[in-house]
């Protein structure tokens, strides 16, 4: 919430004026441009780099809409992103002429209900046994995948992507590159329209002070089921693609602690006030994290490939401890 | 029938070993989020650094682990202390602590697993000692040494705490601190001071803890910390925040049921039991066996 | 006629303390009641459990003939019982003009036909903060008010959810001797527009001056109910703030 004399009284400039529609138009043209630039210049690499930045674009506003928004830390960001996956993998299996979009939908909802059932259980309680809650629902859920053949447990499973790409031809990297762009452009939308609304109020009532936002009339306990399905959703939809993304999915690297780690680091570092933080944030660090796997520095200094989330997660803590807002904090100009 | 009663006994009774074992990784968070609230999901990784330091003691030097881990102890407490001197100055004086403290300690856990795979790698980690391997023949059981001696190094550090927490003056403001702050400062005591200390001795337990990891697991790698998070947490919600007694309770039940699970349902159904445990607990009965 | 709030037998325990004991009372609509009692007494206790923010294990809470025991605070507030809280709890990130759309929003808006949305919004919140005497600030953040201008923001917001029945919860403590009245004023317009006012004060001027009934709780149990003037001369509320 960007609660500034910005709001109230530049509501017609630039950017902050638009409405939801024109907003979405703005953003798919970004994305249409971004898209038609890497069409053109044609590096299979470029392809698969970018996809990774715009996919934590979408696991980072994600998570936003819940910890940021509404102040529940989900730590169980691992959990959601696999049920993605992996429904996409059974789909893989039992549907296979299934289109990569209905695969995201399906993944978004069952990932959505999943958290919906975490939270009906614990966010009742304190904020930090949700937490702790997410936490060992990750570590539920590898296990349970783990153990399901059907999705080849821990050998993992084989998914062949399809060598052309539908509708625009070329490789189905691009495709995919594509879907998740779009997927992007929605979360975006989203984010931003939750801000400006009734619903965004709730949000930023229940992590200010919740029980003076019950005494208030804010049905919290509804508004955090709520921004748990969202969260939990675009989650699910991130992680969809990821078996054509990688071809070989096995629970080790699907549940990596990276992906928690950057799906919080990068909202953290971008701002998690409004949903320019997470975007910042994606590009920001992933950015760095591709120049220092890409730099010599690692063949220089004989760095494990581990070193460049370890800088994320550094800096994540320096963050939260000297720069609260973020990025986009620290440019944010101070209201008179 | 026999074999299949056979069977429940000794897993009933190695779960009640386990408990122990539970109980000793665990004391440290009936610490810091029982008693100071603090939040500290990393605390699974000083285990495992403890753990560590057993290990390279042991191959390198030759110690006992428990031995090493004593050694270590204050170690360990000087890096609690400075640890909630980072988070009280940066949250708790702020009030600002879910979120971002929430979000720093997450921060923690995970710079030092992979700090744990840079330093060591992900090959797995054994000590050797006496206790390793071999049983405790009492004729009418078995007993595994390697869950006997953690088993009692547990009680050894639950009694042990609790004995300075009812008997010492440091021990009572801890308590007096988890109660009332206020009351605390009328007294001329320090309440930053008494929670830094108790976050010390929180992250002292962890050294030893370690050591106790290591004998029972047998072989460690880094990323054993994050299956240990919800155990804690299980074990600490379950047994009543601020309560020793429940959590020993609770560090035995959760040990009995997840090795009663492990016998007959497979042992890798095991992480989920205590996530079970947990959100039964949280949607039945937050405040635990014996919490206040 | 039955009273719009009607608390019946209501008893609270925390642990082995019990706060509130078996607590009857009784307001009509358009009344001014003050409620008075030693610190430690259960005042805020009995608020919290009349607005909903806290469960009591006994008795029972009737507002607007209806029974509120299974209504959550927000469900509560919905009906028409607000509440300010005794210490500040003002929506930190938030201006002051949004802190009172919250409650507008989620309230006044929630009810049939009352809906405001845009300009109109905004311009009630800053009507409601120009009540208070805090129009000049609409658009600051809470952190950069004084102690009194936030209890004056807390009571806004309580009066933004347009209730039926608004517990004042020592609303004025601190404040200078003009505040007061102010204060006092302000709680007797609303009055006037037909808000049922509970006023919970240690300043006794202010609770005689407002208050048409007078109760008086001590240890979690009401031992005075009537005319203020009879009230404050009863031997046992005398003993119980002078001690024997």
């Amino acid at each position: 919430m960007v609660s500034s004399v910005a709001r109230e009284e530049e509501e017609r400039e630039g950017l902050r004026g638009l409405g939801h529609i024109a907003f979405i138009g703005v953003l798919a043209v970004a994305a249409a441009a971004v898209f038609g630039i890497a069409r053109w210049i044609d590096n299979s690499y470029a392809f698969f780099a970018a996809y990774v930045v715009v996919q934590y674009i979408v696991l980072g506003t994600a998570w936003n809409i819940l910890g940021g928004y509404t102040g529940y830390v989900n730590f169980g960001i691992t959990a959601f992103f696999a049920i993605g996956a992996y429904s996409s993998v059974v789909m893989y299996k039992l549907t296979p002429w299934m289109p990569l979009p209905v695969m995201i939908l399906v993944g978004g909802v069952l990932a959505a209900l999943v958290g919906l059932g975490t939270g009906y259980l614990t966010l009742r309680l304190r904020g930090v046994f949700f937490s702790i809650a997410t936490l060992a629902l990750a570590v539920v859920v590898q296990t349970l995948i783990t153990n399901w053949d059907f999705v080849g447990g821990a050998r993992g499973a084989y998914v062949l992507r399809p060598r052309l790409a539908p509708l625009i031809g070329g490789e189905y990297i691009q495709y995919l590159f594509l879907v998740m762009l779009g997927l992007c452009v929605v979360s975006l939308a989203t984010a931003r329209a939750i801000e400006r609304s009734a619903l965004g109020y709730g949000f930023a009532a229940i992590r200010d002070d919740e029980a003076a936002a019950e005494a208030s009339g804010v049905p919290t306990l509804k508004l955090k089921l709520i921004a748990t399905a969202l969260s939990g959703g675009f989650m699910g939809m991130a992680g969809a693609p990821l078996p054509y993304y990688v071809t070989y999915l096995d629970p080790a690297s699907g549940f990596s602690l990276n992906y928690a780690v950057n799906a919080i680091a990068m909202p953290l570092i971008g701002g998690t006030m409004s949903w320019v933080g997470p975007l910042i944030g994606a590009v920001f660090v992933g950015g760095l994290q591709e120049y220092i796997r890409a730099s010599s520095l690692y063949t220089y200094f004989d760095l494990n490939p581990a070193f460049g989330v370890l800088i994320t997660g550094v800096l994540m803590v320096v963050f939260v401890i000297l720069a609260p807002q973020g990025i986009v904090g620290l440019f944010k100009r101070k209201p008179r | 029938m026999t074999g299949s009663l056979d069977l429940l006994v000794n897993a009933v009774i190695s779960g009640l070993l386990l408990g122990g074992f539970y109980a000793a990784v665990s004391i440290g968070v009936a610490i810091s989020f029982g008693l100071l609230d603090i939040v500290n999901i990393a605390h699974p990784a000083f285990i495992l650094l403890g753990s560590y330091v057993a290990y390279l003691a042991n191959v390198y030097l030759g110690l006992d682990p428990i031995l090493a881990t004593v050694i270590a102890m204050p170690f360990f407490y000087l890096l609690g202390m400075a640890l909630y001197q980072i988070y009280y100055v940066a949250f708790e004086r702020r009030d600002d602590q879910s979120l971002r403290g929430l979000s720093f300690f997450f921060g923690i856990l995970f710079i030092a697993e992979v700090g744990l795979i840079l330093a060591f790698g992900v090959d797995l980690r054994s000590v050797q000692a006496w206790y390793v391997s071999g049983n405790l023949d009492l004729r009418v059981i078995e007993l595994p040494w390697r869950l006997l001696v953690p088993f009692a190094l547990g009680l050894v550090m639950v009694g042990g705490l609790q004995l300075f927490l009812s008997r010492t003056f440091v021990g009572r403001a801890i308590q007096a601190v988890a109660q009332d702050q206020q009351a605390l400062r009328l007294m001329a005591a320090n309440p930053t001071k008494i929670k830094r200390i108790a976050f010390g001795i929180s992250l002292a337990t962890a050294s030893l803890g370690g050591a106790a990891m290591i004998i029972v697991i047998q072989a460690i790698e880094p990323s054993i910390g994050r299956e240990y998070i919800g155990r804690i947490f299980a074990i600490c919600v379950l047994g009543g925040l601020g309560s020793f007694p429940g959590m020993v309770i609770a560090a035995v039940t959760l040990g009995v049921v997840e090795n009663l699970t492990a016998t007959f349902l497979g042992p890798s159904w095991a992480p989920a039991v205590s996530f079970g445990v947990l959100l039964i607990t949280l949607a039945v009965r937050p405040s635990g066996i014996l919490g206040r | 006629m039955s009273a719009l709030l009607h608390v019946e037998r209501l008893s609270k325990r925390f642990g082995g303390f019990t706060a509130l004991q078996e607590v009857d009372l009784e307001v009509q609509a358009g009344e001014r009641l003050g409620l008075i009692g030693p610190n430690g007494s259960g005042k805020s206790t009995l608020v919290n459990c009349i607005c909903g923010t806290l469960r009591n294990e006994q008795g029972s809470v009737r507002f607007d003939g209806v029974e509120m025991n299974w209504l959550t605070a927000h469900q509560r507030t919905r009906r028409g019982l607000a509440r300010s809280f005794q210490l500040p709890r003002p929506f930190g990130s938030l201006t002051l003009a949004e802190n009172l759309r919250i409650p507008i929003l989620y309230t006044v808006n929630a009810r049939d036909g009352q809906a405001l949305a845009g300009p109109a919004l905004l311009a009630r919140c800053l009507e409601l903060l120009a009540q208070v005497g805090l129009a000049d600030k609409a658009h600051r953040l809470p952190r950069d008010l004084t102690q009194i201008e936030m209890r004056k923001l807390e009571l806004a917001r309580a009066m933004a959810a347009a209730p039926k029945l608004l517990i004042a919860d020592e609303a004025m403590a601190g404040l200078s001797h003009a505040e007061v009245d102010e204060i006092i004023a302000l709680l007797i317009r609303l009055n006037g527009q037909g808000v049922t006012v509970i006023m919970i004060e240690h300043i006794m001027r202010a609770v005689m001056e407002f208050s048409q009934r007078l109760a008086v709780l001590v240890a979690g149990r009401k031992i005075a109910d009537g005319n203020p003037k009879d009230v404050v001369r009863d031997p046992e509320v005398v003993r119980a703030y002078l001690g024997e």
